[in-house]
């Protein structure tokens, strides 16, 4: 069997329906180092590579939404106007493996490989991302919380794939921060993503790594919100930021595994929270 | 060196796609469908320039062009490449003489063992395609998935300069 390559989404949807046992493929940079190091063994494989209409993304300023479509890849998410409207997903992205690395892996490829470290899902977590899905019943909208539902595990049905993803263009600060065993061309070991609406006086703050999917700290976001005023121009006492990173470690839900320690993870998430609460306010 | 060898069992494909590399249709016959487009080039095509460590995208030894972007041909899919241009660094020179780049390499002392060298190549022609004149942070940037350790990589730096300082000279 060889690689089915469909040239539009008309396609894709056809084809993924011929072959509901497929395997789409996109980057590539998850799949091939299962097959080249841990013996999987490709049977019939859908190429993503040729549908175009993947790699586009617009924006909907009545709506104030961004749309980026899931073949976009992390090279061009760092920079831009993609950058200048979502910085946190640009921030995320340029944390990614190499610029090899960047220019190949793609936003769907992260939401399709769903791990809890994928880089790009804090921020689309904290800004509640819509996932725009498209199957053989027609197309439909998935709440990021709702997509995401356990280690390496997606709510996408049979032969349904992601379209694209909507995020809010939100007035404010926003941001991301990793931990890992290096600087650069390393997995999350813990990260967060802080999205501070400073019109609605709203924070959010999404997890990575420190649980089976990622983690929103609601009950630190809503102490918070009553702790202090999170609007432009408000001033942040250093203790409410200590606290807010104490509590957001309490809701990380991390485990031991060959990457790092629960308690290193959960001392990290919270370190990171306080951090980029402390961010938002400099 | 073993790299991405078909896992037995895994019946080949009779199938037969070409790729467009460095201006040159190949054809690719009997292969696996998860043959890299590292093992594909290496083993099958007789481009061997590309060099293969670690399998995961993590060294860059195997840096090739697909569709004008630099990228690890470990993780790309060989048989999902057809349709690309593919540009590796045996294609980067006319008829196998050097590129400023390799003699500069050479005159900065920024080979050692070598293994790393063709990867390093390929990036540094692409960075310097898409950005003629770069800052310091933009090369190491740019090479910061290229991994080398002999060099230190001072001594690769000096040599992206020195390329760059000539190819502004002489334009």
């Amino acid at each position: 069997m060889p690689v089915l390559i469909p040239r539009s989404v008309d396609e894709l949807v056809e084809v993924f329906q011929e072959h509901p046992a497929a395997k789409l493929l996109a980057g590539g940079t998850d799949y091939m180092v299962e097959v080249n190091l841990h013996g999987r063994q490709p049977e019939t494989m859908i190429s993503l590579r040729q549908v175009k209409e993947l790699t586009e993304w617009s924006v909907r300023t009545s709506q104030s939404r961004i749309i980026i479509g899931a073949g976009v890849p992390y090279a061009d998410m760092e920079v831009g106007e993609i950058a200048r409207l979502v910085p946190a997903l640009a921030q995320a992205a340029r944390t990614v493996g190499s610029p090899q690395i960047r220019a190949a892996g793609t936003l769907g490829g992260n939401l399709g490989t769903c791990s809890p470290a994928g880089d790009s899902l804090p921020v689309l977590a904290a800004l509640n991302a819509t996932i725009h899905v498209i199957g053989p019943d027609g197309n439909r909208d998935i709440d990021f919380v709702d997509f995401m539902v356990g280690v390496k595990r997606h709510s996408l049905l049979p032969s349904e794939f992601v379209h694209s993803v909507s995020l809010p263009i939100v007035e404010g600060w926003q941001g991301y921060a990793k931990v890992g065993t290096r600087n650069a061309m390393v997995i999350s070991t813990a990260s967060a993503c802080l999205v501070r609406d400073s019109d609605e006086g709203f924070v959010s703050i999404a997890l990575g790594s420190v649980g089976p999917t990622i983690i929103r700290a609601h009950d630190a976001e809503s102490w918070l919100m009553k702790a202090t005023s999170l609007r432009e121009g408000a001033q942040l006492e250093p203790s409410i930021a200590q606290e807010f990173g104490r509590r957001v470690a309490l809701e990380s839900k991390p485990i031991d595994d060959h990457r790092s320690t629960a308690e290193y993870r959960r001392h990290a998430v919270g370190v990171l929270a306080q951090r980029l609460l402390l961010r938002s306010f400099s | 060196m073993s790299i991405n060898i078909p896992v037995t069992g895994a019946a080949p494909s009779h199938e037969i796609y070409s790729l467009r590399v460095n201006g040159q249709v190949h054809q690719v016959k009997d292969a696996w469908i998860g043959e890299s487009l590292l093992y594909v080039l290496r083993e099958r095509l007789g481009l061997p320039g590309a060099k293969g460590a670690c399998e995961q995208g993590e060294c860059g030894s195997c840096t090739v062009i697909v569709d004008s972007k630099a990228v690890c041909s470990c993780l790309v899919m060989a048989a999902d490449a057809v349709e690309t241009e593919i540009l590796t660094v045996e294609g980067l020179g006319p008829d196998g003489a050097l590129t400023d780049v390799q003699s500069a390499f050479l005159s900065e002392g920024g080979v050692q063992c070598g293994f790393c060298t063709p990867g390093f190549i390929v990036a540094v022609h692409h960075l310097l395609e898409n950005n003629p004149n770069p800052s310091d942070d933009e090369i190491r940037e740019s090479l910061s998935g290229n991994i080398c350790r002999c060099t230190g990589y001072g001594r690769i730096l000096e040599a992206v300069r020195t390329v760059a300082d000539q190819r502004r000279t002489n334009s």
